[in-house]
């Protein structure tokens, strides 16, 4: 079998192995959980290691004939991008379960309801990274909220039914705008030779610039919508302050890559030339939303809502590098989608473990936990560190790249963009000093530390930032191929540098 | 004078004198069966009938003929689909309509009079709506296969007729049920009068009452177009108000909310299909010349309806009404299809009316199951916290929800998709825009119930969940079935309606 599709069927079938289980052994069924999400790590590993790196073509093909009277396919396959985005979220799943043991407690429905709801989320998460059929892609795009509502909505905190409702609301909107573009190109498919979903099939299609403009914007909203862009971000703090740190870390980390994700894979792809169009207009939403997420993010007194915004930051950084159409841009994109899913795990582990153990979210509650709880507070730091690219971080050389790949053709969007970080080291320097400094605030003095589960939930992930800080290229040596593939399709060149000495 | 003898093809025919057959021995039941057998002695009859005509339709699904009836029916491919569909959503149906709890006892008495009160404590029930269903689908099966302007009158008359009876038979508030009862009668024969209005002129226009006859004189543009158009315009009116587009959609909330769930579940998915067939054939087979002169206002209806349908039951507040007006979008969206007048929006017309009248049915099942002590609870606010209450029933009630709202991979997202990309590919644009932004409209709504079924904590106010008999145990599992394996593995029901979806003349 192939081995993409093993892999989507494994989630699967512990989700069943769940849902046979009696209600009442919650151990068991949080142990399969882990086991199968750790399963499906192991399964992922193995299929890097045999990925060819020097290929740009996509790999692990299959396809099998779904609805065959509208051409749509069951067809998966990986490029060095999908791959670094499965690896992401294979990894995090089984960091987010073991994370999160007791997260499920509080919920309205058991706890084998939540394990099953994640376990359909992380076959929906390989689907629709994997899938090369735009009908397929969208069908997973779309049936991937209804899990991630229902777990923000019953198993979240506060106005968790709001916000579920208003992150399902936007999506949904997005998710239509989408519908329409793609019945735009199954039509024209129909009228060039054969209705088809296949992605590579629709790229050679012939249409005017308005269709493609206009095609073009159906993707772009639902992505900006999910990634999330400023003026459509309104949603992420919300769901963010709502749902779970697990939850939260599958919802910044993996989903809102879905959109990012789908920037390069079907906007750059699909649409070159209204791409171009476009771009001006995008870098502007893109440094838009980097700063005002920072300067948001210095406002926030809530920790969770804090880590929400700095990620509309990142995300802004994602997105101008993905448009600045060069191939470090591209490259350092890729990697800060990678990167950011893992400082942003640490941000909501080691957040969500203070909150549940001081019983408040507001920063100014925290203060001296450097004192009570040294472990965690190191973490914390590391995490924060992360978050703001401190050299030898693995964030530092995603954002590096995504600055130096922006300055070669967009000099002044550099230049603004690096005030992004300056506001980074405040973001983040101020919670830390307050939560971690300091005297311990009353109430703080009998907090515990971090016990053993929950060091070996937060040990991979500081161990990946800090390893991929100092030694990048494992991932980078994916990452490269297939963006410099993504930018040559474009009909890009990378600017030769500009050299200062003149 | 010589009298030439109609010749009838009666195996062709079978499917609807099968039903007229049951119908009248369903009658005779009533005068001379005991009362305490003459239930389950009409349901054995009333399910007995349907699924031997469906048998019947499966065996005639691959004949052809014009001829069937003297030129009155066609029958061909999309027929058979349509009845087939009919056929299978009345037999859900009728397991919800076998529920006594949500007929009156006693049709004829006035409400809360003593004959009333007599008739309930005597444990009477009305058998009539066997029956009286069954009449109503020979009509629709008639509907769809008519193919001159007569025929198609008679059984419009002949569906709704009955129909108009079963709205006024609630067991609980009756006077609303009567109310719905007469309003449908009313504004019903309201509609005839245009529809026969519109078909004096097509008459007029083309000197022959057939849809054959007419297509001749639209290609060689014999006659007086003014006559053309009055004649589609007018019996256009009695079509779109019997599929209920908006501005002719007025009855149906009124309906939905007063004829007994069961009927309003049977009327909801199966006259759609009925009006959709009857509808599709004049006007691809009819009309399908005169495209420029329809097809501007039939977008702007289109357009209308869904947009209308889909913002008003965002205020609704009673789960048939909000029920109602879906159906008002949905039947926006089903225009599109009749608009592409293509091979491609047959096919996705055809899919959609099953697909969308099957999860109705359920739907509305899931509707009956919610009661307290005075009866079936359609407040939507007595919904909250069904999900911690009945997890299987709101779980069944999302699904359905889900569906009507498109969510990929249930039969309505298939629906959907196919019906607006044969609306794109035929150039309505405009429409499939309108489609799109309504169905985010509408997604608003059948979220907000789903919401107050899950998210919300139950009231401790009686309202309780019915344990489902198994009849209605069976609708909801058939629709629920049919609704995710439609959305999951459409290929071969889609593959057979490619097959077979050609329309003869």
């Amino acid at each position: 079998m192939n081995s993409l599709i093993l892999l989507m069927l494994l989630p699967m079938l512990g989700a069943l192995l769940i849902g046979v289980l009696p209600k009442a052994n919650e151990t068991l069924t949080k142990q399969i959980a882990l086991a199968t999400t750790v399963i499906v790590a192991i399964v992922t590993i193995a299929i890097a290691v045999g990925f060819q790196r020097d290929n740009v073509d996509l790999q692990y093909v299959q396809s099998y004939s779904w609805i065959p009277s509208f051409g749509i396919n069951f067809a998966v396959g990986i490029d060095g991008l999908a791959l670094v985005l499965i690896l992401m979220s294979t990894v995090l799943a089984p960091i987010v379960v073991l994370g999160g043991w007791n997260e499920s407690h509080g919920g309205r429905w058991s706890v084998k309801t939540f394990y099953v709801l994640i376990l359909v989320l992380e076959t929906m998460m390989i689907g629709v990274f994997a899938a090369t059929d735009v009908f397929l892609f969208y069908v997973i795009f779309e049936a991937m909220l209804i899990p991630v509502y229902f777990l923000i909505g019953g198993y979240g905190t506060g106005q968790r039914s709001a916000a579920a409702v208003k992150f399902l609301i936007y999506s949904l909107f997005g998710g239509l705008l989408m519908l329409a573009s793609i019945i735009g190109l199954y039509v024209m498919s129909g009228a060039q030779g054969g209705h088809t979903f296949d992605l590579a099939a629709l790229s050679h299609l012939q249409m005017s610039s308005t269709t493609q403009n206009l095609l073009f914007l159906g993707f772009f909203i639902a992505f900006a919508i999910k990634a999330p862009l400023w003026p459509l971000h309104t949603w992420l703090p919300d769901a963010a302050d709502s749902a779970t740190p697990g939850t939260s870390i599958l919802l910044l980390g993996v989903l809102d890559k879905v959109g990012t994700f789908g920037m390069i894979r079907y906007c750059l792809t699909l649409f070159p030339e209204a791409s171009k169009t476009f771009t001006p207009m995008i870098l502007v939403l893109a440094l838009i939303s980097i700063v005002y997420g920072a300067f948001l993010a210095i406002g926030q007194r809530d920790l969770k809502r804090l880590i929400a915004f700095t990620s509309i930051s990142h995300f802004g950084f994602i997105t101008m590098g993905i448009f600045v159409m060069t191939s470090q841009g591209q490259s350092g994109a890729t990697l800060y989608m990678f990167n950011h899913g893992f400082s942003t795990a640490a941000l909501f582990l080691v957040g969500g473990w203070m909150i549940s153990r001081r019983g408040s979210s507001t920063i100014a509650d925290f203060g001296g936990l450097q004192r009570v709880t040294p472990i965690m507070a190191w973490s914390f730091f590391l995490a924060g560190m992360s978050s703001l690219a401190l050299p030898g971080m693995s964030s530092f050389v995603s954002e590096f790249l995504v600055l130096v790949g922006t300055f070669t053709r967009y000099p002044v969007h550099a230049v603004i963009a690096t005030f992004g970080i300056v506001l980074a080291a405040l973001y983040i320097l101020i919670p830390v000093q307050k939560a971690l400094h300091g005297p311990t605030t009353e109430g703080n003095e009998n907090l515990s530390d971090l016990n053993l589960r929950e060091k070996i939930a937060i040990a991979p992930v500081i161990a990946i930032i800090i390893a991929l800080g100092f030694y990048p290229s494992p991932l980078l040596k994916v990452i490269n191929p297939a963006s410099a593939h993504v930018i040559a399709q474009m009909g890009f060149t990378d600017p030769a540098p500009t050299n200062g000495d003149k | 004078m010589d009298f030439a003898a109609p010749v009838l093809n009666y195996s062709l025919l079978s499917p609807i004198l099968i039903l007229l057959a049951g119908a009248l021995i369903g009658v005779l039941v009533e005068a001379f069966v005991s009362k305490a057998l003459r239930p389950i002695t009409q349901l054995s009859i009333t399910l007995g009938s349907l699924v031997l005509s469906l048998v019947q339709v499966w065996r005639i699904r691959n004949e052809g003929s014009t001829t069937a009836a003297m030129g009155s029916v066609i029958v061909d491919g999309p027929a058979v689909l349509l009845q087939a569909s009919i056929l299978i959503i009345s037999i859900i149906s009728v397991f919800l309509i076998a529920d006594t709890e949500q007929f009156t006892a006693l049709a004829a008495a006035l409400p809360g009079s003593d004959e009333e009160r007599h008739a309930l404590q005597s444990g009477n029930q009305v058998t009539e709506v066997y029956p009286l269903t069954l009449f109503a689908v020979s009509g629709m099966l008639l509907f769809p296969i008519s193919s001159d302007l007569i025929t198609l009158f008679v059984a419009l008359e002949m569906l709704s007729l009955p129909l108009y009876l079963m709205a006024g038979l609630s067991r609980r508030r009756r006077l609303a049920s009567q109310e719905s009862a007469l309003k449908y009668f009313l504004l019903g024969a309201f509609s005839s009068a245009f529809f026969l209005f519109g078909a004096a002129f097509l008459y007029g226009y083309s000197s022959s009452i057939t849809f054959a006859g007419i297509h001749d004189a639209v290609n060689g543009a014999a006659g007086n177009d003014v006559f053309l158009l009055i004649g589609i315009a007018f019996l256009s009116i009695g079509l779109l108000f019997k599929v209920g587009a908006v501005p002719f959609h007025a009855w149906s909330p009124d309906v939905y909310q007063g004829a007994p769930t069961p009927v309003t579940a049977f009327m909801a998915a199966a006259t759609k299909v009925a009006a959709f067939g009857a509808m599709l054939r004049i006007f691809y087979t009819a009309f399908a010349n005169a495209q420029w002169s329809w097809t501007p206002v039939l977008s702007l209806i289109a357009i209308i309806t869904m947009l209308f349908g889909s913002l008003v039951a965002i205020t609704q507040r009673d789960v048939k009404r909000m029920l109602a007006y879906s159906s008002i979008a949905h039947a926006g969206f089903l225009l599109s299809g009749v608009i592409a007048l293509n091979k491609a929006g047959l096919d996705a017309s055809i899919f959609y009316l099953f697909a969308y009248g099957v999860a109705t049915v359920g739907g509305f099942a899931i509707v009956t199951l919610v009661r307290d002590s005075a009866g079936e609870v359609t407040d939507l606010n007595r919904w909250k916290g069904l999900g911690k209450r009945s997890p299987w029933v709101a779980t069944s009630f999302a699904v359905f929800l889900l569906a009507f709202a498109g969510i990929p991979l249930t039969s309505g997202f298939i629906g959907k998709f196919s019906i607006f990309s044969a609306a794109y590919e035929s150039g309505a644009k405009g429409v499939v825009i309108a489609g799109v932004l309504s169905s985010a409209i509408a997604a608003f709504f059948y979220i907000r119930v789903i919401v107050l079924m899950f998210f919300t904590d139950p009231v401790e106010d009686g309202t309780s969940v019915e344990i489902p008999s198994s009849l209605t145990q069976i609708t909801v599992a058939v629709s629920l079935i049919v609704t995710v394996a439609l959305g999951v593995f459409p290929a071969p029901l889609l593959n057979f309606i490619t097959d077979h979806a050609i329309f003869i003349r």
